[in-house]
């Protein structure tokens, strides 16, 4: 969707403030927000795609005033009402509803170190064929979906290069949705920053992003 | 101009965006909540807490920077197959799954962001910094890095490659930043504690040690 979370290329955002020994959470509630999101997804009632695009979703003005956690919060409890895991009630009185059934945690503390040590990866076996050989020219779909992409706006109806295969992947644009993950084959994809940004740029400059087929036509 | 404007124009005295004090309320009242139905084990949050706030962090990233820099045979595995090379180091894990390792020379410079959201190698380099997640970071990085590293105050020569990542898939970026000159006597141990997690985001050089005699 092109939102303002879609902000490659924008000027007028600010200065960038690095903070000297900046901790790893401000808050005590930026951490157990962080917590929380990473504890609830291992219900796998949603994906890391989707809580992505729920993160989106929130109305532009929010997004660019919201910190970081705030959005992770926000998007968590939109998940959690939409797949019945709590409800809007419940989140209002802070009490489970009369006659609910406890459950178990799909996290406990035991499982947390193989859970982090394990990851999620997002890769799938597939013996299918790249499309696309490296040093191959390509060009960028022009697509501007209501739903997830990851083709951001700056680098459609763009000529780069296949610069290398990554391997078969799960594509965001249809997971973030609940409509399959379509593995298909991820490309670093090399482009001139002159390409995408005109003169301006130095010659030598590159950008490469990560895309997959369904981003991509031959040049 | 009003007050409110006024207060309005100069509230940028920190990237951290202030949340509003309700937000502690909120939080507490949903992990409360969470508990009570029995889909989260407050134990297995503070577990998580713990993790990234003790045990997960850039020394990762650095041991591995170290002994790329010191083993060639090391760091030819680590361009090659830059998620394997991490595991033999016990690294690897949750957002460091699928990872690539990009090098710095004296004709290259690499940097790394997440213009779409905040993607970064949390098992390699810990949880990014509030910048490297800000609006200013993400917009600017692809269409002005040297600008943006200038902010860093990292002027780079004319004729250097920038190469800027944009990280819009599952795939983690590295930067082998370039070991700096006059540390060639310098142990992997003594190495590692010179390379910091903007190096490796690709914001900053690593630098040798301040005093010539611990050379």
């Amino acid at each position: 969707m092109n939102s303002v979370h879609d902000m490659g290329g924008m000027h007028g955002l600010g200065p960038i403030q690095p903070e000297q020994n900046e901790p790893v959470f401000h808050e005590r509630w930026e951490a157990r927000v962080f917590a929380m999101v990473r504890a609830m997804g291992s219900w796998r009632k949603w994906n890391i795609d989707a809580s992505r695009h729920q993160r989106e979703l929130i109305p532009g003005a929010d997004y660019l005033r919201m910190s970081y956690f705030e959005k992770w919060l926000a998007g968590l409890i939109e998940l959690m009402i939409k797949k019945g895991l709590i409800t809007r009630a419940e989140l209002e009185s802070g009490h489970a509803a009369a006659g609910s059934a406890k459950l178990t945690p799909a996290l406990t503390a035991d499982k947390v170190p193989l859970m982090l040590a394990k990851g999620s990866p997002a890769n799938r076996d597939s013996n299918t064929t790249p499309r696309f050989q490296a040093e191959q020219r390509v060009r960028t779909r022009n697509i501007n979906p209501e739903g997830h992409t990851r083709l951001p706006r700056y680098a459609r109806a763009k000529n780069g290069t296949i610069d290398r295969i990554h391997g078969v992947f799960v594509f965001p644009d249809t997971n973030a949705h609940f409509q399959g993950e379509k593995p298909q084959h991820l490309y670093s994809v090399r482009f001139t920053a002159r390409e995408l940004w005109g003169e301006q740029a130095a010659a030598q400059d590159t950008v490469y992003l990560d895309l997959w087929d369904d981003y991509l036509d031959p040049a | 101009m009003t007050d409110h404007d006024h207060n309005h124009d100069h509230d940028h005295d920190g990237a951290h965006q202030a949340a509003p004090p309700e937000v502690t309320l909120r939080v507490a009242a949903l992990e409360s909540l969470l508990i009570e139905k029995g889909l989260v084990d407050p134990a297995a949050l503070d577990a998580l807490v713990d993790s990234y706030e003790h045990k997960i962090g850039p020394r990762n990233g650095a041991k591995v920077i170290a002994r790329a820099w010191t083993d060639s045979a090391y760091k030819t595995r680590l361009m090659a197959d830059a998620t394997r090379a991490i595991a033999e180091l016990g690294i690897g894990g949750m957002q460091g799954e699928h990872m690539v390792a990009v090098e710095n020379t004296p004709k290259v410079h690499n940097l790394v962001v997440c213009t779409l959201c905040s993607c970064y190698p949390h098992s390699i380099l810990g949880l990014p910094p509030v910048w490297y997640k800000s609006s200013p970071y993400r917009s600017r990085a692809v269409i002005d890095p040297r600008g943006v590293l200038r902010e860093f105050g990292l002027e780079l020569p004319q004729d250097t490659e920038i190469r800027v990542w944009d990280s819009t898939a599952e795939i983690r970026y590295l930067v082998v930043p370039q070991r700096p000159a006059g540390t060639e006597r310098l142990g992997e141990e003594q190495l590692a504690s010179l390379i910091t997690r903007d190096a490796m985001i690709g914001v900053a050089l690593v630098h040798p040690p301040r005093t010539q005699e611990s050379l």
